[in-house]
């Protein structure tokens, strides 16, 4: 059993009117079942609305399934008893910047969880210097949170997580709020923190650039789990992916347009060099260089 | 019919220790009906270059001319100008308020001080523009979608029936659909009405496929001014303050580096296609 | 640019003021207000002058900075002084047509004013010396004892210092959603009272639900980082005292003795 498996999960939003009454239901998952490896660097690919974000709150009990259970490292998350130890495994990042950064200075928002935790001063301070360091914001440690960038922002908030010694990291719609540079920097933050620490990583996501490197790739829609493999193997069904209103990367476009054209090229391209390799040749071939 | 911005500075903090520029002598004319793609990192001044030409900010020193008219004279009708100048920002979120979608919409038009009557028409064609379902007009906009907030916000704007419409980034945060969807209705205007459209995006791509001219802003300052083609082509200067082309000009560069002859201004996953099925099929004739 | 607005006056020097303990200093704000109402003559004043001079050379921070607050209560101190110039019975100096001025209304007002003065530069001192941060946790810490009679002073410092992170974005939020109203046509200056009340409805209703919004995601926030109050908290900055501080009470029950004295033997 992986870091994070969820079963048979539903998770119904319910409405209700001045005197209790049900008015709305609307299932955001529909039953659910996923096992995620430990170690592993997960994308969530789904359109606004698909459920994903509310999946991201279930891992570390925000919210709590209506059926079915969620494990963290074999935690069930209806356990009250254990909801600390949960929350603790399990980091959440969120989309904006500005709405989750406690404290008015980069190295106190950092020690905001350790201090929740209970834990000694001389081990905060050990913490908040190792987690500043893992995302790159020592030199920041001093400023107030106000005065940086949307990514860094990201950043201070990931150690504020990382400070809690976590198992997994779940990033909900990280990079949503920042612009490309920012985007880059997130990104490339998480992906150090996945190889050099080990940490699981869960990314909730639209960009589509943004998951090619990781190991796995799973489609959400209507809340249900639609598509599950690598990145090539999801991005060689490019049609699939804009019925799910999703997107593909330009590079992966083009090959997609070609090989529909009837040029000989393999599924799922993801990077320009792939491309490249594989048109040189054909070109060859067809005497056209 | 036009609007021209003459050598415009402007300083935040004038006079104090933090006086700093956050536009620098920045000249150009924008005649009607074009689509303009405005980019440049954060902080590069395109925001506050935005809130000049509708006169929510005023020049430290320059004149912005609309239609031939010095918008900073005495006397000069800013709240006229500003139903001229449509401006859409960044987040719906900010100026949504009323009770229903249909009220809100009507604001504007309001303000403007037309009868209920041009009002309630003008919103209502405004909300049919921008393809927002007739059964989500009596809803609350607090309840609406990301995609379809921004379409109220849009559609706020245009029911003041504007000549240029600006949007500052007004995909960020949609998926992937619904950023196209918005873009092409955007793009709708500027074909079916022939609206001006300035466009604000950090996405090269989108920029690529609509726009007929970029402005390139840096650290206060106009750095590029040119078509598409024509700023791409500067990627190297482009990724030194912080942007890029759109990746289908790498992926052009990268083939045209291993001897294929590929145009040089290919901009577009569609004209990549184009050219390379062309030079394919013309070895194929040849052989 | 409205970012640049920062809450309180902290002037950020290195003194041995800076780095005493902001309840150290919480304390000697109050000490030295309790003085100036203790003392009544030349010589008390000439005590708490001293003191104050002594305490702002120490502070680093340049005096201009210390007598900004003046300002704010220019209007009041004018008041004050003239009331007590004029309505204060005894020896006439002289008289300008009903109004008399007397000797002991010079005097009273002469203290009235000091005492204004020196309690606005006194407090200044603590706000210049200590941040928002240090100064929210300096009294989350001696006001403890209030825990025992039921009030939540953990919660209410944390609501404190999470005000201080808020304001600044909220700020720069109203700013922008005033421009996206006024680019719809919307006026804020223009009108009656009425109608500029009106007015600000398009500006109220975005800011409100983007605070209860900024609200809800930060509580979540801190839920997810294992918020649950301040029971079985450490901090990560503790205060605790150190010799400067201890001095600092000396110096405090020194002066406080010198200031009573005075007034017995006055």
């Amino acid at each position: 059993m992986g870091i994070i498996r969820a079963s048979r999960l539903i998770y119904d939003y319910i409405r209700r009117d001045e005197d209790d009454h049900v008015e709305e239901v609307s299932r955001a998952i529909d039953g659910l079942d996923l096992d995620i490896k430990a170690g592993d660097f997960v994308a969530i690919l789904g359109h606004n609305g698909s459920g994903k974000s509310t999946f991201a709150k279930q891992i570390n009990g925000i919210l709590l399934p209506t059926e079915g259970t969620v494990w963290i490292s074999g935690m069930k998350t209806t356990d009250e008893s254990h909801i600390w130890d949960i929350r603790k495994t399990a980091g959440m990042v969120f989309q904006n910047p500005d709405n989750q950064i406690i404290g008015n200075i980069v190295e106190e928002d950092v020690g905001f969880g350790p201090e929740n935790l209970g834990v000694p001063t001389d081990e905060i301070w050990q913490r908040v210097d190792e987690s500043l360091e893992a995302v790159g914001m020592t030199a920041y440690r001093m400023k107030s949170p106000n005065k940086l960038s949307g990514g860094q922002k990201q950043r201070v908030a990931i150690a504020g997580v990382m400070a809690m010694r976590p198992q997994c990291i779940i990033l909900d719609e990280p990079t949503a709020m920042l612009d490309p540079n920012g985007r880059r920097e997130v990104i490339r933050t998480v992906h150090e923190l996945n190889q050099k620490e080990g940490i699981t990583v869960l990314l909730i996501t639209h960009y589509m650039e943004e998951v090619i490197e990781a190991d796995r790739v799973i489609v959400m829609d209507d809340g249900r789990l639609v598509m599950d493999g690598t990145p090539r193997e999801i991005f060689s069904r490019v049609k699939e992916l804009k019925s799910y209103r999703l997107d593909v990367p330009q590079v992966t476009e083009l090959a997609y347009e070609l090989k529909q054209a009837g040029v000989d090229l393999p599924e799922g391209i993801l990077t320009i060099e792939e491309l490249t390799e594989h048109l040189l040749p054909i070109f060859r071939k067809a005497n056209a260089l | 019919m036009s609007i021209r911005a003459e050598h415009i500075n402007y300083l935040y903090g004038e006079g104090t220790a933090f006086e700093q520029y956050a536009l620098k002598d920045v000249s150009f004319e924008i005649e009607d009906g074009q689509f303009i793609g405005l980019i440049g990192h954060t902080g590069s001044g395109k925001s506050t270059l935005i809130q000049h030409l509708n006169g929510l900010l005023r020049a430290s020193s320059g004149k912005i001319y609309y239609n031939g008219e010095d918008i900073d004279q005495e006397g000069y009708d800013k709240k006229a100008l500003r139903s001229h100048v449509g401006l859409v920002f960044q987040y719906p979120e900010h100026q949504l308020f009323e009770v229903d979608v249909f009220s809100d919409v009507c604001f504007g038009p309001k303000n403007q001080g037309l009868s209920n009557e041009v009002t309630e028409q003008r919103a209502r064609e405004a909300l049919i523009q921008v393809g927002l379902d007739e059964r989500l007009w009596t809803q609350s906009p607090f309840e609406l979608s990301g995609g379809q907030k921004r379409r109220v916000a849009i559609a706020g704007v245009l029911a003041m029936q504007p000549e240029v419409l600006i949007l500052d980034e007004p995909t960020a945060g949609l998926d992937p659909r619904g950023r196209d969807e918005i873009l092409d209705e955007i793009s709708a205007l500027h074909e079916e009405k022939g609206m001006t459209i300035i466009l604000v995006s950090h996405s090269m791509e989108d920029i690529a496929r609509y726009a007929d001219r970029i402005l390139v802003m840096s650290h206060g300052e106009k750095l590029f001014d040119a078509p598409p083609k024509e700023v791409f082509r500067h990627y190297q200067e482009l990724e030194r303050i912080g942007l890029a082309a759109p990746q289908i000009t790498y992926v052009v560069r990268s083939l045209k580096e291993k001897g294929i002859a590929l145009e040089d201004d290919i901009t577009t996953v569609e004209e990549a296609k184009t050219a390379i099925l062309r030079l394919l099929r013309k070895a194929d004739g040849r052989a | 640019m409205i970012r640049e607005i920062t809450l309180g006056q902290y002037y950020p020097v290195d003194s041995v003021l800076h780095r005493m303990d902001p309840r150290t200093k919480l304390f000697g704000t109050m000490v030295f207000i309790v003085s100036l109402f203790l003392a009544n003559s030349l010589a008390a004043y000439g005590v708490a002058t001293v003191f104050l001079v002594l305490v702002i050379r120490l502070s680093k921070v340049p005096f201009s900075f210390m007598i900004r607050g003046l300002r704010a209560i220019l209007f009041l101190l004018l008041i004050s002084v003239s009331f007590n110039l004029f309505l204060t019975p005894g020896t006439e100096v002289f008289r300008i047509g009903f109004l008399r001025m007397t000797w002991e209304g010079l005097r009273l007002a002469g203290f009235m004013a000091l005492r204004l003065i020196y309690l606005v530069i006194g407090s200044s001192v603590m706000t210049l010396t200590t941040t928002p941060n240090e100064l929210t946790d300096g009294l989350e810490k001696s006001m403890g004892f209030l825990n025992r009679v039921g009030v939540p002073v953990h919660e209410v410092s944390m609501m404190m210092s999470i005000a201080l992170r808020f304001i600044p974005i909220l700020v720069e939020e109203t700013d922008k959603i005033m421009k996206a109203q006024m680019a719809r046509g919307a006026d804020f200056e223009s009108g009656n009272l009425i109608q500029k009340a009106k007015s600000m409805v398009p500006l109220l209703v975005p800011l409100f639900i983007s605070a209860f919004r900024r609200a809800t995601d930060l509580a979540m926030a801190m839920e997810a980082r294992c918020y649950h109050g301040g029971e079985g908290r450490t901090k990560m900055k503790p205060l605790c005292y150190h010799r400067r501080d201890t001095m600092g009470y000396l110096v405090y029950a020194g002066y406080l003795l010198a200031i009573v004295l005075l007034r017995h033997f006055s």
